[in-house]
């Protein structure tokens, strides 16, 4: 909260001039009629796509040269919210000219950008941002029917916020790369989360697929599976929780210390490991011919102590038991 | 004709006599009603008459109290929390009443606290779009409920809920009944010796007096924790110095609005069904709630095929100034609770649009807004996917 939040009702100041000239006198709003469509010797494409949580519903025609896939003329009907009429409007502009291949490529995010005044200046309030994103949805629906193919096919990832067009793989990545551990986070740096906020959590003006508060615990929980899983000699031994710095003392045993031990009739095992401070206190216990060996607690002892301090890590203090 | 106000359950014009009523208390009598010297004690007389008009305005007896506050969010906050410091904190009654189509003074509050683990029961309206006192008889516990708190007259649909039966059914079950009669004053009676509630709050804006100014009454008996503590002003019950000038205004603004109560019973409800009669010409219209069950000065239509934020905004354009619940004119994009809750006509939530009159309304007005709704809803609906199928 600031001055500027303090006075209420401001919604419609924040429109832009292009919204308010649009909801005011729309150019494109109107129908195409089978007709005019094959007097142009065109294809007439009819889309209806509708938000329930919204009320809203648009009606996009399509006058499309079947030579060239070019979108001679576009129309629309629009249930809608002012905002929705001059988003609508605007796709419909955008769409002109466009072949269907290109026209499925304009997204809210154009949409909102041609209505504003000034590049640096939105075009309308965050919340507002929803009303166009019906609007790039009737495209994708004009094409599929143009086309004759399903919607899905010009939807090649999962968007996660329909406002703002932030994919889930983006949002994962983002999460990992920059190690986010808040929703507040992720919308700093992707913007999902920023306008309607139906994405951050169940319950809000939209349902939708998939939450920001549930790709952070996935991701999260994703990342610990990882980080526990990565092969400890990825990682430096301080990183390591200490069943995986056990795991490594007893590799380098096997590995490097009982061969020796072998040869002559003895052996050793560990009892306990300890994190005390910044090192790793290891407790052994010698077997066979070591238990009794006179240097146990001198040659043999420095051995051991060396090879793990040098195999597996500096801070390893070792302790006979 | 610039422009034409229907918006007067949102707010009204200061009657002018209220405004010259309350002038000389700014520059000339300003005082501290507290002090003891003659700056404070020359308001008195002009205080106990204005708790002389309301009291009668509202026919409250004098042992009971009316607090006299901010505005009537602040004396639902009071009531509300006052009964949850009292009765669920330290008498260990588990539960409050209220319904699906409070104010959000009263339903936030609510949801405040049932997040502090309050069991809050909302009860539903019936298909008249009111609380039907079977309802709360039904849910009504007097073992846990702590306080029943509805809406005396709905400030949406002007429907007007039976507040007397509530008053009987609180009063055998022994719960305290606190009823928001801002939109009910001014309107229609408020007598609170026929009315059986133990509280019932109010606001001077919406009978012609000022922003700023309202009342809380608590009848004789009950027992009120301060919402702000501090000075001993109103008894020790609401501290803060009181505005002088504001109570001043309120009072007299209570007295002219029960004075215009025939005025308002009559011409005020001519002229509102002059509208509606035109509004329910046009095709596809739906009119919310009876008539004869409704504020005389409240319309809530729903227009098929127009979203109520575009017809808000074009009604404007044309200078006439309503009102619409829809989550597209909302600033949190969330439909007005009392149009989802009015489960009547599928669309209002984003079709419903208030207008609202008040005793100031022309018939001048009257015909310049019939005309401005018409045009509009033909441009809007001339643009609508929707108007004449049945897609939505």
């Amino acid at each position: 909260m600031a001055k500027n939040d303090l006075i209420g009702g401001a919604l419609w100041e924040k429109y832009s001039d292009k919204v308010s000239k649009r909801m005011n006198n729309p150019k494109y709003m109107g129908e195409i009629s089978e007709e005019e469509a094959s007097a142009k010797g065109a294809k007439l494409v009819v889309a209806d796509f509708g938000a329930d949580s919204c009320g809203d519903a648009v009606r996009l025609y399509w006058m499309v040269d079947p030579a060239t896939d070019k979108i001679l003329d576009a129309k629309y009907k629009s249930f809608g919210c002012g905002t929705a009429i001059a988003s609508s409007d605007v796709t419909a502009e955008l769409c002109i000219g466009k072949t269907v291949d290109e026209a499925v490529k304009i997204t809210n995010l154009d949409v909102e950008f041609a209505l504003r005044d000034t590049p640096d200046t939105p075009a309308v309030p965050p919340q507002k941002m929803h009303c166009s994103v019906m609007a790039y949805d009737v495209i994708k629906k004009a094409a599929s029917i143009y086309k004759n193919v399903d919607m899905s096919v010009f939807e090649d990832e999962e968007i996660v916020c329909e406002c703002a067009r932030v994919s889930l793989s983006t949002i994962k990545e983002v999460i990992k790369l920059n190690d986010l551990k808040t929703v507040e986070e992720i919308t700093q740096y992707t913007k999902a989360g920023a306008f309607c906020k139906s994405c951050i959590k169940p319950g809000g003006h939209e349902e939708r697929k998939f939450y920001l508060e549930d790709i952070l615990r996935d991701t999260r929980a994703e990342m610990e599976r990882e980080r526990l899983n990565s092969g400890p000699d990825d990682k430096a031994f301080g990183e390591l929780t200490l069943i995986q710095k056990h795991k490594k003392v007893e590799q380098v045993i096997e590995e490097s210390i009982l061969p020796i031990l072998n040869a002559d009739g003895g052996s050793v095992e560990v009892v306990d490991m300890k994190e005390v401070d910044d090192y790793t206190d290891v407790y052994i216990r010698y077997k066979g011919a070591c238990a009794g060996c006179a240097s146990s607690r001198t040659g043999t002892y420095e051995v051991i102590s060396d090879t793990l301090r040098k195999k597996a890590d500096a801070s390893i203090r070792v302790h006979i038991l | 004709m610039e422009r034409v106000y229907l918006d007067n359950n949102a707010t009204t014009i200061v009657d002018p006599a209220v405004k010259d009523a309350m002038d000389p208390f700014f520059t000339r009598m300003y005082g501290n009603p507290n002090s003891l010297h003659s700056f404070g004690t020359e308001l008195h007389p002009y205080m106990k008459i204005a708790l002389d008009r309301l009291y009668s305005g509202i026919n409250a007896g004098d042992e009971d109290d009316i607090i006299i506050n901010s505005c009537a969010s602040e004396g639902n906050n009071t009531v509300i929390k006052s009964v949850y410091f009292d009765s669920v904190l330290k008498s260990g009654k588990t539960q409050m009443i209220t319904s699906s189509i409070e104010h959000p003074a009263v339903s936030k509050t609510y949801r405040f606290l049932e997040e502090l683990g309050v069991e809050v029961l909302w009860l539903p309206v019936n298909k008249d779009g009111i609380i039907h006192p079977d309802t709360l008889r039904s849910a009504i516990d007097p073992d846990k409920t702590a306080l029943v708190s509805i809406i005396w007259a709905n400030n949406e649909t002007g429907l007007i809920n039976p507040v007397q039966e509530y008053g009987e059914i609180c009063r055998e079950n022994g719960v305290p009944l606190h009823l928001d009669g801002v939109q009910a004053i001014g309107k229609i009676p408020v007598d609170m010796k026929k009315v059986y509630a133990d509280f019932m709050t109010f606001s001077a804006h919406k009978f012609h007096g000022p922003k700023g100014a309202g009342g809380l009454y608590v009848r004789e008996g009950n027992h009120i924790t301060p919402l702000l503590h501090g000075g001993e002003q109103m008894a020790g019950l609401r501290a803060g110095t009181v505005n002088t000038a504001f109570m001043v205004g309120m009072g007299y603004a209570l007295e002219l609005a029960v004075q215009n109560l025939e005025f308002e019973a009559v011409e005020v409800r001519r002229l509102r069904d002059k509208l509606e009669d035109a509004i329910l010409e046009i095709e596809d219209v739906e009119i919310i709630g009876r008539r004869d069950i409704r504020t005389p000065n409240t319309i809530l239509a729903s227009f098929r095929g127009i979203e109520g934020e575009a017809f808000l905004w074009d009604l404007n354009q044309r200078g006439v100034a309503a009102s619409t619940g829809s989550a597209c004119a909302s600033e949190s994009l969330e439909s007005n609770p009392t149009f989802v809750a009015m489960d009547i006509a599928a669309e209002l939530a984003h079709t419903g649009m208030r207008f609202s009159l008040s005793r100031y309304t022309t018939e001048d007005e009257i015909d310049y807004a019939i005309d401005a709704v018409k045009k509009s809803v033909t441009r809007l609906r001339g643009i609508s996917s929707t108007s004449n199928n049945e897609y939505i």
